[in-house]
């Protein structure tokens, strides 16, 4: 008999005799307003979000804070002049020298400050942990209240996606906390006023 | 290599000789308990949140094997090669043969306390493999070649000093440093390399879903995905009691996860991996090691809902005042308590009376385990196996005769008191393990039975 069958057949002897799945298991999160809340709770976990109008808006802004930072990188068209560093790499290691990545992601969760990237839109998934810095874009529009609300939105994922929640970090020292553990060393999220 | 196991109550008189030090790991601790408090209050579902959850893994508990197979199919057409390990030895074997298959000697791995259950590390390394620890509070302890001290919080129980001191000899940082940033920053040059060099990846899984066949990595870090997305190869490994049914009760689980933990809302990186990326290898193994076992308890079954959050250990008085190591167990503190014997009965019948029974464990399980029910049953469980030390047996058989008899119990409480208040160095001596740590009480004249006597006739 192989572990599986095992396994399985040893499941099979000890589980308990049914229960039911509860079917009440999703709450809702009343925020007076999502977007507040949002910026709030990122501002909490040392993340800065900035409302810009459109796309152009977004452009002059990311020259303006990162002129003068160089190898940078982004998976959005409109911002192809901005960046000077190319993702079209087939091994991800080549990504080690990125400063400053701007991303395309899905959606926002006001109650934690997490956003949604997958590879739906990213190219490479080592991407938002390997650059020094990064920052993503969401439209305005886009934003939950909550992960239950989040996982409606999600009912199909792709091969791989994350929800992110600020900088990385760690507190394994003494419990102190300190901003850039392996991944990025700062976010920042760009809200784009004028998006479906 | 199995080293002697020293009991939980010697190795926490040992803990306590340094009392400041344990002054400073009990407050520690308790700040990150009280962190967790803050953030739970926030969410006025909580109660409702836990209960759901316990709810779901009742479900999972019941329906363990059709979830697995489910998992197991659709991982499968996902591109993901599935594996299934009895025991840790076979767990082990089972990532040295995939390490060998593709001539890798150096790897990188994320925190996975199930890999420190099967003593993974110390296996891949006689085995000619380097394993290096990417999690920093994991590095840290692998630096110092002993095991973590809490699950979360691997590291908690060191000081700064002691990690400067450690990073001066191992990474070269200036000698007497103790500036966190500083150091966290010496170990980020450090793993780097590493993640850019190794060429398979190990993580642990926290949730596994059915429904998708995808499975779920928290960290704070991103050390995981660091790790996972540069490597050829990524190997997930998973005690098979992680699986959920679908990937909407992820809204439960993440909620109540790291607000437990750490009283974040959530972690930094939610990692919900599925399908292998392009010309990369993924691994998923499915680990019994006992668990079906503990499944077929009845009394303890509640064990394996577990989420691995440690709320349980800094709540726990006894966890904060005797250290994760004093616990000689992968997982420390109650659910660690709990976990162990059904590992090892004999090895582990000490732990299950490292705990004062006050429920504080059972209250910020965010799953609601019963821990310190399943405690207490566990001391039965374990006398009755003759599983306890003599001297203890004895102490508890003295007890349940006096407690069973009126008159010697009433007997027994005025020489007591009487030896007390006249004779205290009789019981005030080291002899008396309840003078340890411990002023005895000053002794009331009379019991509660002679007062209600004595009042009631008025």
């Amino acid at each position: 008999m192989t572990s599986r069958e095992k396994i399985l057949q040893q499941i099979k002897l000890n589980k308990p005799s049914e229960m039911a799945l509860p079917s009440n298991f999703r709450f809702d999160s009343n925020f007076e307003n999502t977007e507040s809340k949002f910026i709030e709770t990122l501002t909490a976990i040392y993340t800065e979000v900035i409302v810009v109008k459109n796309k152009e808006a977004l452009l002059a802004k990311a020259a303006e804070l990162y002129g003068a930072v160089v190898n940078r990188a982004t998976t959005i068209p409109e911002l192809g002049g901005w960046a000077d560093f190319s993702l079209n790499v087939s091994d991800p290691h080549e990504l080690e020298m990125i400063e400053i990545a701007i991303l395309q992601a899905e959606f926002g969760v006001a109650e934690n400050g997490a956003v949604w990237i997958s590879d739906k839109y990213l190219s490479h998934r080592v991407l938002p942990f390997i650059t020094q810095n990064l920052a993503f874009v969401i439209p305005r529009k886009a934003l939950v209240n909550n992960m239950h609300d989040a996982y409606e939105r999600l009912l199909d994922t792709t091969g791989w996606g994350c929800f992110i929640a600020g900088p990385s970090k760690t507190a394994d020292i003494e419990q102190s906390l300190v901003i850039g553990a392996h991944g990025a060393r700062s976010m920042v999220i760009f809200l784009i006023e004028e998006e479906e | 290599m199995s080293k002697a196991i020293i009991e939980h109550s010697v190795a926490s008189e040992t803990f306590n000789k340094d009392e400041p030090y344990v002054n400073w790991h009990d407050e520690t601790l308790w700040f990150v308990r009280q962190k967790r408090d803050k953030s739970s209050k926030l969410l006025p579902e909580w109660e409702h949140l836990r209960e759901a959850a316990s709810g779901i893994k009742n479900y999972v508990l019941s329906h363990m094997d059709e979830l697995l197979t489910a998992f197991e199919e659709n991982a499968k057409q996902n591109g993901v090669h599935v594996h299934w390990a009895a025991d840790a030895a076979e767990h082990n074997e089972i990532v040295l043969g995939l390490l060998k298959q593709h001539n890798i000697d150096k790897m990188v791995k994320s925190k996975s306390m199930l890999t420190e259950e099967c003593h993974m590390n110390e296996f891949l390394s006689r085995n000619g493999i380097d394993v290096i620890d990417t999690d920093l509070g994991e590095r840290i302890v692998q630096l110092r070649n002993e095991p973590p001290s809490h699950i979360v919080l691997p590291a908690i129980h060191l000081k700064k000093k002691d990690i400067g001191d450690l990073f001066h000899e191992h990474l070269g940082t200036e000698a007497g440093a103790t500036d966190p940033q500083y150091l966290t920053e010496a170990a980020r040059q450090h793993l780097r390399d590493k993640f850019l060099t190794r060429r398979a990846a190990l993580t642990g899984v926290n949730f596994a879903i059915a429904e998708t066949g995808g499975f779920v990595v928290s960290t704070n870090e991103g050390n995981a995905d660091m790790g996972a997305h540069l490597a050829d190869i990524h190997i997930a490994c998973m005690g098979f009691e992680k699986i959920i049914p679908k990937q909407e009760h992820l809204g439960v689980f993440l909620r109540l996860l790291a607000r437990s933990a750490t009283g974040q809302p959530i972690t930094t990186y939610s990692s919900h991996f599925k399908k292998p990326r392009e010309g990369q290898e993924m691994h998923i193994i499915i680990v019994d090691n006992g668990r079906s076992t503990q499944l077929g308890r009845a009394d303890f079954r509640n064990s394996l809902k577990c989420i691995r959050c440690g709320a349980c250990m800094n709540t726990c008085p006894v966890y904060r005042r005797s250290g994760g190591h004093s616990y000689h167990n992968a997982v420390a503190g109650p659910i660690g308590s709990i976990l162990a014997p059904n590992l090892d009965m004999t090895k582990n019948a000490d732990l299950p009376f490292a705990s004062t029974l006050c429920g504080s464990c059972s209250n910020v399980c965010p799953v609601k385990i019963d821990i310190h029910d399943q405690l207490y049953k566990w001391r039965q469980v374990l006398v009755k196996g003759g599983h306890v030390p003599q001297a203890k047996e004895i102490g508890i058989k003295a007890m349940s005769i006096v407690l069973s008899q009126p008159r010697f119990y009433q007997w027994s409480g005025r020489l007591g008191r009487s030896v007390m208040r006249t004779i205290p160095f009789m019981v005030n001596n080291s002899m008396n393990p309840w003078y340890k740590q411990r002023e005895m009480p000053e002794p009331p004249k009379e019991s509660f039975r002679d007062w209600y006597v004595r009042n009631r006739k008025e």
